[in-house]
């Protein structure tokens, strides 16, 4: 398999003896499910089937029918995100941990660069910080802050050279990341070029900020006006446009965090008019919705503080999951970006200074399952669809990662349909002291993870050594996403239409930018002075391309090509516009007529 | 009427007529009654009215008696590069009234930086001694700065203006942010005037313009390549949304495309207080022209947004405004002539941009619509006349057939069959973007102020001899709604005690970013910060929920740290 190419970027030998059987369990992959035992080794897939032939000494795991899927890929953490100097509680250590216990056994993380600052330090700096403290695979996004000229190269060297090929922009944050439309219109056009994925962070910056201003100075200060700034319209408003500048470059377009039914309904819509665009809902968006904002407990609500908001419509988790269900939603990702509540009380007197972020990063299979396959909304093959495969293809980690295949990466999950957990922040793994899922009662859950080929939870306890996770760098262009672009390209060359020089007289308007620069006023009526010469121009019996009887043969020769719709009705071919038969009207008697100065020649002799 | 009186033009008072025998349409019902006029005002309705001696009597049996028609969207002085379109008021105004309107509401359009008063006034002076029929004006907001607040009060209050138009599009000319049309749209709700919109991406635009013209594109098929569709919808799309939180209400002139039509009509039914506006040449013609071979031909479908490549398109808006999806008609009539377009021969994006259409809209709609069966003659009325004046607060002096409104009145012959043609049509530009289109339905008399225009054929126009029509604020049409819904929309915080638990302390390391703000220092200011803080962030301290956090084995191995200052001030904290 070509697999085996993607490996030995990084291996760790201190994995690499670990064989291990996993016997009995019926294997789901996102296309089908299957009974077969599977055998591990130095952190690969090495055989799939029954009866296999394996080493003495083996060990085993009796998985007894259960179910065994592909690690969990969690598309979207914020695991050291800074905010005024402080960074999110659960580091890349602590959160990797958490994830594992859910049944992720990898992240992609987003790099947050200083505005401004160089997107490559920052990826050093955030590469250094995983390598160090990670517990499972690890991947990175990289936030493109600001956009200037010069990242440019610094997004050549990360695609080429550092295996990074997705990048988020943010369409709000006025106070730093904000792209405008023209520099939205630059990054997506370049990126496209690169073979990256454009992530966007969709919300209208701009009237978040004015709704900012006026809910403040109504003098509410409480994490309400969190959700009352950033109405879901202001989501599902940047949703349109960011598909909208994709469609024009023919660039694909994932949106990030989709927390809203209207944001979801754009893309779905967009989706089924062609657009190739993808949308993540988060575990938050899919667990739980915005009415704690309006909690008494400052700290509940301001638990919840997330951008864009969660949706105070209390359907909205259940619509997200129908539309995940359906394919119009494609990965689930978190956010997870975990704050501790004396963080987020740096907002306790203004809510725009509450530092953003929920956790998920645990919770975020069962949820699913909960929410969606539990209640019939989609099989257990979607399920590994959307919380796996989908994700891998999308960035470009497939087969190596997102499927049960020979040659696969040994990530691995025995699923447990029937376990059910009450999530509380008193058994979670996060180092937050509350969770925004307190007291769910969720069904599914995992009973043993495996990553890299390595037992990493078991009997609810977890064995996870920190910094053994590693990069998994990858390549531009990923097949799923780019396919349909680069075919789309060729078919979409715009052509202008061939024509023959236009030759007939040209309004002379060189000297009126220049009249007009030095006198910006509009004081009495400059153009009125000018009107008289203009006027005996515009009425002049000129012929267009030609004399009368030859112009009067493209006109008629194009009528006829393009007609009008009505097709019970006939032309009047005799009715020749471009013949201009000005002469003979009497309406137009009261007119100075002047001949056409040049006549056919050439325009630029025109005085 | 209190309607009359702002300036009294006393050569029409003279004027007694009475119409006979034909069928009265307004947009509510039609009836068969005689009409008296006097004065420039319908003084009676009914059957065997007592009439003075001697006064004009015109036959309408077998004809439709119809308020005249209000074109909503003209540019007869619109300025661009030093030069003005070929059709001005008078010629403008004359084509207006021998197509049945009766009254058109021009745009003033400043200059950007320039005073809007200014503009007006110039405006008011060229329409006053132009044109031939009533007007009013919207007046276009160019460039927003916080000093033009007062202008709009002047103009609102003072000048009888109360719509104004915001550009999405002409990025560095006439664009405004969404912040900008958030500001604008909130000052308009409060003055009580409509915020009209003329609604494409001029980013995406202009991006896509020099991706065009760098591709060796030149011709006016660059000028709808440039501008999608998608870009006229995203527009229309973003600019409701900004309403909507201004809570203001909205009126999108020039709806072009099926996408952008769809989405007014899909903001109405989540009950939005939003109009729109498609124009003869939208309604009536499509955008393959663009592609024709005669450049001249081409170049004058330019217009912006463009007209829509789908053939389907006409129709589809017809059907919107059979069905009250969008519910007014203008023409955006703008018309250059070919030597004036041919300033763009070499670079589309030079093309002045404009239309003609204000002499074909009514006979364009009866003929796509009416004739077709999509429409009845009331409907007709309305899309063509009464919503007009109902947004507009021109209802019921116009509009409306009815005692006391003004005498602009069209009989309307719903069998008359037209060509439409450069060669007949009474404009001063050379082409028509209609030629050779039949249509069915025409006006035979037209009458403005009580004085016949249109008769037998002849046009019989005064320059000079149309009003100025103010316009009051908050029209109850438009404003009813969003006046209750501001009552409604108040928000409220959510009463708390106050937060008393620790607070992370950011002084100190706000101050250390804000001395970084060179992008050198991204190695890692944050991380020689980090030490002292994480023990910060794991401390044990009591939520005002309970944390019980003491027994939990898995953070044995963090350093707990007693919460500095407890349940004091937080001004305590190191």
């Amino acid at each position: 398999m070509s697999v085996t190419g993607y490996q030995g970027k990084k291996s760790i030998p201190r994995i690499t003896s670990d064989r291990l059987l996993i016997k009995g369990g019926r294997i789901i992959n996102d296309d089908q499910s299957f009974y077969a035992d599977i055998y591990l080794e130095d952190g690969l897939i090495k055989q799939i089937g029954e009866n296999l032939i394996v080493p003495g000494g083996v060990k085993t795991i009796e998985a007894n029918g259960r179910m065994v899927l592909p690690g969990g890929i969690d598309v979207n953490t914020y695991l050291q995100k800074p905010y005024h100097g402080t960074t999110t509680v659960d580091d890349f250590y602590q959160g990797t941990m958490a994830a594992l216990a859910g049944g992720t056994t990898m992240i992609i993380d987003h790099v947050v660069p200083e505005p401004g600052g160089s997107l490559l330090a920052a990826f050093e700096k955030w590469h250094e910080a995983a390598d160090k403290k990670t517990c499972c695979d690890y991947s990175l996004h990289v936030d493109i802050t600001q956009w200037h000229e010069g990242v440019k190269e610094e997004l050549e060297i990360l695609v080429q050279d550092k295996g990074i090929t997705s990048f988020q922009v943010y369409m709000a944050y006025t106070e730093g990341f904000q792209m405008t439309d023209s520099q939205l219109y630059e990054a997506f056009t370049f990126l496209k070029g690169l073979g990256a994925v454009v992530q966007v962070h969709a919300e209208n910056g701009d009237l978040i900020a004015q709704e900012q201003n006026k809910i403040l100075s109504m003098g509410i200060t409480g994490p309400e006006g969190h959700v009352l700034s950033r109405p879901e319209e202001l989501e599902s408003e940047a949703v349109f446009r960011a598909i909208t500048i994709g469609n024009r470059i023919n660039c694909p377009v994932y949106i990030t965090k989709v927390m809203s039914k209207s944001a979801a309904d754009i893309i779905a819509q967009a989706r089924k008019k062609g657009a190739v665009a993808f949308g993540e809902p988060v575990t938050a968006s899919l667990g739980t919705d915005g009415t704690h904002y309006w909690s008494k407990n400052w700290s509940k609500a301001a638990a919840f503080v997330t951008s864009p908001p969660l949706s105070p419509d209390p359907t909205t988790p259940d619509h997200l999951n129908s539309l995940l269900a359906c394919g119009d939603l494609q990965v689930t990702g978190t956010a997870h970006c975990a704050y501790s509540t004396a963080q987020k009380a740096i907002g306790k007197d203004n809510f725009t200074l509450i530092p953003e972020g929920t956790n998920g990063i645990e919770e975020r299979m069962s949820i699913v399952w909960d929410k969606a396959v539990a209640v019939g909304k989609m099989d257990e093959n979607q399920f590994v669809a959307v919380t796996s495969t989908n994700a891998a293809k999308i960035f470009n980690l497939y087969p190596r990662k997102g499927r049960i295949a020979v040659g696969s990466d040994a990530d691995i999950v025995i699923w447990d349909p029937d376990k059910i957990k009450i999530i509380s922040a008193k058994t979670q793994n996060s180092a937050l002291e509350y969770n925004i899922f307190e007291g769910m009662e969720c069904r599914g859950g995992p009973l043993v993870v495996v990553s890299q080929g390595k037992i990493v939870f078991e009997d609810g306890k977890l064995h996870v050594l920190q910094g053994m996770g590693r990069f998994i760098p990858r390549k531009p262009f990923p097949e799923y996403v780019y396919q349909r672009i680069k075919t789309r390209n060729k078919r979409m060359e715009m052509l202008g239409v061939s024509r023959g020089m236009y030759d007939g007289p040209v309004y002379d308007v060189p000297a009126t930018p220049k009249y007009v620069t030095p006198s910006p006023s509009a004081k009495s009526s400059p153009t009125k002075n000018q009107s008289p010469p203009i006027r005996n121009l515009h009425q002049s019996n000129f012929s267009l391309s030609g004399e009368p009887p030859s112009s009067a043969l493209p006109w008629e020769a194009s009528r006829q090509l393009e007609g009008y719709n009505n097709t019970s009705k006939h032309y009047k071919h005799t009715a020749i516009i471009g013949a201009q038969i000005d002469d003979n009207i009497p309406r137009r008697s009261g007119h100075r007529i002047v001949n056409p100065p040049g006549g056919r020649s050439n325009i630029t002799s025109l005085g | 009427m209190s309607y009359q009186g702002k300036k009294n033009i006393p050569r029409i008072t003279s004027d007694r007529l009475i119409i006979k025998g034909g069928k009265i349409v307004n947009d509510d019902q039609s009836f068969y009654a005689d009409i008296y006029i006097e004065d420039g005002i319908i003084k009676q309705i009914g059957e065997n009215l007592i009439v003075p001696g001697g006064v004009k009597t015109i036959d309408a049996y077998g004809h439709l008696v119809i308020p005249g028609g209000i074109d909503v969207n003209t540019c007869l002085h619109m300025p661009y590069l030093g030069m003005t379109p070929a059709d001005g008021f008078y010629h403008g105004t004359k084509a207006a009234l021998a197509g049945g309107t009766t009254m058109i509401i021009d745009h003033v359009l400043p200059e950007p930086g320039t005073s809007l008063l200014v503009a007006y006034d110039q405006w008011r002076e060229l329409a006053d001694s132009k044109s031939c029929c009533d007007y009013s004006l919207h007046v276009d907001i160019t460039r927003w700065h916080e000093s033009l607040t007062e202008e709009l009060e002047a103009l609102i209050k003072d000048k009888g203006v109360n719509s104004f138009l915001v550009f999405m599009a002409y990025k560095d000319k006439y664009q405004c942010t969404d912040s900008q049309m958030y500001e604008i749209f909130g000052i308009i709700r409060e003055l009580g005037a409509i915020a009209q919109v003329h609604a494409e991406n001029g980013d995406i635009i202009e991006e896509e313009q020099k991706r065009l013209l760098e591709s060796g594109i030149t011709g006016p098929e660059g000028h709808v390549l440039s501008r999608p569709e998608e870009v006229e919808t995203e527009a229309v799309y973003r600019a409701i949304t900004i309403a909507k939180q201004a809570n203001c209400p909205l009126y999108v002139t020039k709806v072009m495309s099926k996408g952008a039509a769809d989405v007014i009509a899909q903001a109405k039914r989540k009950g939005m207080v939003v109009y729109g506006e498609p124009i003869s040449a939208s309604l009536g013609t499509d955008g393959s022209h663009y592609w024709s071979k005669n450049w001249a031909k081409a170049a004058a479908f330019v217009t912006s947004p463009p007209l829509s490549q789908d053939t389907t398109t006409p129709d589809y808006l017809n059907s919107l405004l059979s069905c009250g999806d969008l519910q007014v008609t203008g023409s955006a009539h703008c018309t250059f002539s070919t030597a004036q377009k041919a300033v763009g021969k070499d670079n589309f994006t030079l093309i002045p941009e404009g239309t003609n259409g204000i002499e074909e809209r009514m006979s364009i709609i009866w003929d796509r619509s009416v004739t077709t069966g999509k429409m009845d003659e009331n409907e007709f009325v309305a899309v063509t006349s009464t919503n007009a004046a109902k947004i507009f607060n021109l209802y019921p002096r116009k509009g409306r057939i009815a005692v006391g409104s003004d005498a602009d009145l069209v009989i309307w012959n719903p069998k008359e069959m037209k060509i439409i043609s450069a060669k007949t049509h009474n404009l001063a530009i050379e082409y028509n973007i209609f030629e050779g289109m039949e249509c069915l339905g025409a006006p035979v008399v037209v009458m403005s102020q009580g004085k016949i225009i249109l008769e037998d054929g002849k046009l019989h126009v005064t320059e000079g001899s149309g009003r100025f029509i103010p316009r009051k604020t908050f029209p109850d049409f438009v404003y009813k709604r969003i006046k209750a819904r501001n009552r409604m929309a108040d928000i409220r915080g959510v009463p708390r005690g106050l937060y008393d638990g620790p607070v992370h302390d950011v002084t100190t390391a706000t101050k250390a970013v804000a001395s970084t703000p060179s992008c050198r220092g991204s190695s890692c200011p944050g991380k020689a910060q980090m030490a002292p803080l994480r023990n910060l962030h794991q401390s044990g301290f009591t939520l005002s929920g309970n944390q019980m956090d003491d027994h939990i084995p898995r953070r044995t191995t963090q350093r707990i740290v007693a919460p500095p200052g407890g349940r004091s001030n937080i001004t305590s904290l190191s």
